[in-house]
C-alpha cells in the first residue's frame, strides 16, 4: 500500500474496484487514496474511467467489486445522499449555477436558510455571502454585491462561486471536475487560486484536469488512470512537470507509465 | 486563505459606472427593476393616453369601481399573478380556463356555498396537480400537456352540465367574494390585494419561491443542488389550479349567473399581463409586482377602446400585438443585460 497523506487515517480510500456497464468495462480493479486536506490530481485519457470513479465516489454509481473506506470506516452502500452528508461535494462542469438569480440564491442553492415555515432568512444567508465574499473569494468591487446575478460574472469567478459554496456547506472532500475548462488564461489562474485556497481551508480536494501544468501546480499527488485501472502515481513534489509529461507520452505509446525512473506506486 | 493577491474583479457589467455613486446606484436600481420601471411606465403612458382621448370616462370613479371588479377575476388578475410563478418556473399553465369552469361546477353542485368554495378550490388544485404529473412524469412539454388539459377539462364541465348554465344565490360567500366595501370597493380588490401580498411573500420570502426562480433558470444545476424540482413544478401547476377555481367562482358570482363556458375567453389576457409585466418566457426571471401593474393595463385596454370610441373587436388585436412587443422588448432587454 502506499503512503499518500502524511496522516495515519486517509480520508477516503478507493481499492479494488471494478464497475461495468453491460459490455462495457468502465473500471478495473482501481484504487484511489485521498488523504486528509490533501489535494490529487486525476489525469487521464476521456474515457479512461475518471468519470466512473468520480460518480463512484459521489454515489452516483455503485462499483461492482471493491471496496470504499471514509476515514478509516467501510462503507457499505454509499447513495448520493449519504456522500453528501459525510462531505462530498462536486464542483460539476456546468458549474451548477443558476445565471439569473442572485449570487446569495446561488451560494444558499437547494440548502436555504429557512424558518421552519419555510420562510427565508434572507438577511443572513445576504450577510453571509458578504462574509464569503471578502474571505475566499476576495471579490473586492464595488460593483459586485451579494444581490449581483451571477451570469454577469466571468468563468473563474463563477468556479470561485461554485467552491465558496462547497466550502461554506463544510465540505470534506471537494471534486473538481474539469473546472478550467473553456476558461482564458487568466480565469484558469483565479481558478487555480481558488483550488488553493481549498488546501488552505484545510480540506481535500480531487482535481481533474486535461492541462497536465495545471494538476502539477495546485496537486500535492498525481493518479493516473488508465482503462479503467490505475496506472500509477506521482508526489508532484517528486517528479516535474516535464517528467510527468514525458510519463503521459510513454503510457500513451505503450501502455505503461514506466518510462524511467520515478517511484510508481503499486496497487 | 491563500494569500493570493487578486485583481479587483467583477466590475465588467458596468464599467465606468464607479466612479459617481449616484450614477451606480441608478445604474443598479435599473439593472434590478429596470423591467418594472417600463411596466410602471407603459402603464402610465396609456392611461395619459386614455385620459386624454376620454377625461369624462377616466378622471370619473365609476370606471375604477368597475377595473376593480373585472380586472381581479373576470380577468382573471388573480390567475396572473400565479400563472407568474408557473412562468418563471419555465412552464406554462393554458388550461386554467378551464379550471375556471371545473371549480366554478363543483360549487354549483354543492348544496352548501362554504363547502362548494372549499372542494372547488380542492378540485382546482387536483387538476393543476394532474397537469403538473404529466408534465413531469412524463416529460410533456406543458405547453401541449395543458392545451389537452384545456379541452378535456372544458369538454368534461360541457358534457357534465349539458351546457346548461344556472344562477347563483347569495349569501355570506357571495358577500364574501364579491360584495361592495362602502359600497364602492368591490371585494375582488381586496382579494387581489390579498393574493399578491401572500404571493409575494411565497415567491420571494420562502423556500418554494427560491426554488421556482432556481427551477425556471436552470432546472438541472437545481437538480444536482438537492432541489426537488419535480415537486416544485408540480406546486406551481397546483397553485394556479387553486387560483383558477377561486377566479371562476368569484367572477360567476359577480355575474350571478354560472356559464359553463365560465373562462374560456380568460386566457388571451392573463397570459398577456404575466409577459407585459416582464415575466421571461425562458423562465427564472419575473415579479408579482409586474404582473399586478399589468392586469390592470390589460384589463383598462378594452375599456379603453370602448372609451375612445372604436369597436371592441380591436381589443383582441391590441392583446395579441401587447404579447409580442412585450416580448420582443424583454429579448432586448435580456440582449443588454447578460452580453
Amino acid at each position: 500500500m502506499d503512503e499518500p497523506g502524511q496522516h495515519t487515517t486517509n480520508l477516503l480510500e478507493l481499492h479494488g474496484i471494478s464497475k461495468s456497464f453491460g459490455e462495457v468495462r468502465a473500471l478495473e480493479d482501481a484504487n484511489l487514496i485521498v488523504g486528509m486536506n490533501e489535494i490529487v490530481g486525476l489525469l487521464g485519457d476521456n474515457g479512461a474511467g475518471k468519470s466512473t470513479l468520480i460518480k463512484i465516489v459521489t454515489g452516483f454509481h455503485h462499483p461492482d467489486r471493491g471496496t470504499i473506506t471514509w476515514k478509516g470506516k467501510p462503507l457499505e452502500h454509499l447513495t448520493v445522499q449519504r456522500a453528501r452528508d459525510l462531505g462530498v461535494e462536486t464542483v460539476y462542469q456546468e458549474r451548477a449555477l443558476a445565471d439569473l438569480q442572485s449570487l446569495w440564491r446561488n451560494i444558499f442553492m437547494g440548502r436555504e436558510r429557512t424558518t421552519r415555515l419555510g420562510l427565508l432568512d434572507v438577511g443572513g444567508m445576504r450577510d453571509e455571502t458578504e462574509r464569503l465574499m471578502v474571505e475566499f473569494l476576495r471579490f473586492t468591487s464595488q460593483a459586485v454585491t451579494p444581490e449581483s446575478t451571477v451570469g454577469s460574472m466571468s468563468g473563474g469567478e463563477r468556479q470561485g462561486v461554485a467552491i465558496a459554496r462547497a466550502l461554506h456547506f463544510e465540505a470534506e472532500l471537494i471534486i473538481l471536475d474539469e473546472p478550467t475548462m473553456g476558461l482564458s488564461v487568466t480565469e484558469t489562474r483565479k481558478t487555480l487560486d481558488f483550488v488553493r485556497g481549498i488546501k488552505a481551508a484545510g480540506k481535500a480536494c480531487i482535481f481533474i484536469d486535461h492541462n497536465i501544468f495545471n494538476v502539477h501546480e495546485v496537486a500535492d499527488r498525481v493518479v493516473v488512470i488508465d482503462r479503467g485501472k490505475t496506472a500509477g502515481e506521482f508526489k508532484t513534489s517528486e517528479i516535474s512537470v516535464t517528467d510527468l509529461i514525458g510519463r503521459m507520452q510513454h503510457l500513451a505509446e505503450t501502455g505503461s507509465l514506466d518510462g524511467g525512473t520515478p517511484a510508481k506506486a503499486d496497487a | 486563505m491563500s494569500g493570493l493577491e487578486q485583481a479587483p474583479v467583477g466590475a465588467s457589467p458596468q464599467r465606468g459606472a464607479g466612479a459617481n455613486p449616484v450614477a451606480t446606484a441608478l445604474n443598479a436600481f435599473f439593472r434590478r427593476y429596470g423591467l418594472q420601471s417600463g411596466t410602471v411606465l407603459m402603464a402610465a403612458i396609456i392611461w395619459t393616453i386614455f385620459a386624454i382621448g376620454s377625461p369624462e370616462t377616466w378622471l370619473h370613479r365609476d370606471i375604477y369601481s368597475s377595473l376593480m371588479s373585472t380586472v381581479p377575476v373576470t380577468q382573471s388578475g388573480i390567475i396572473a399573478l400565479t400563472l407568474t410563478f408557473v412562468v418563471i418556473a419555465g412552464e406554462i399553465d393554458l388550461s386554467f380556463g378551464s379550471i375556471m369552469a371545473v371549480g366554478t361546477w363543483v360549487f354549483m353542485s354543492c348544496p352548501q356555498h362554504e363547502l362548494g368554495l372549499i372542494a372547488a378550490l380542492a378540485a382546482g388544485m387536483g387538476v393543476g396537480l394532474l397537469n403538473g404529473f404529466i408534465v413531469v412524469r412524463f416529460g410533456i412539454p406543458s405547453l401541449v400537456a395543458t392545451i389537452g388539459s384545456w379541452f378535456f377539462w372544458g369538454g368534461i364541465v360541457i358534457v357534465g352540465t349539458g351546457s346548461v348554465g344556472a344562477g347563483t344565490s347569495g349569501g355570506f360567500v357571495t358577500n364574501l367574494l364579491t360584495g361592495r366595501i362602502f359600497g364602492y370597493v368591490p371585494a375582488e380588490m381586496p382579494w387581489m390585494l390579498a393574493f399578491a401580498f401572500v404571493l409575494w411573500g411565497l415567491l420571494n420570502r420562502h423556500r418554494f419561491g427560491a426554488h421556482v426562480y432556481l427551477v425556471g433558470d436552470n432546472e438541472q444545476s437545481a437538480r444536482m443542488m438537492g432541489v426537488r424540482t419535480g415537486r416544485v413544478r408540480m406546486g406551481v401547476f397546483a397553485l394556479n389550479g387553486t387560483a383558477a377555481a377561486f377566479a371562476g367562482i368569484s367572477s360567476t358570482l359577480e355575474a350571478h349567473y354560472f356559464w359553463p363556458t365560465v373562462g374560456s375567453g380568460a386566457m388571451l389576457p392573463t397570459v398577456a399581463a404575466v409577459f407585459l409585466g416582464g415575466t421571461s418566457i425562458f423562465g427564472g426571471r419575473g415579479t408579482i409586482f409586474g404582473t399586478f401593474v399589468a392586469a390592470f393595463v390589460i384589463g383598462a385596454i378594452e375599456p379603453g377602446i370602448i372609451s375612445l370610441n372604436l369597436t371592441g373587436f380591436y381589443t383582441q388585436v391590441i392583446y395579441g400585438a401587447v404579447i409580442v412587443i412585450a416580448l420582443i422588448v424583454q429579448s432586448a432587454f435580456r440582449g443588454r443585460a447578460e452580453r
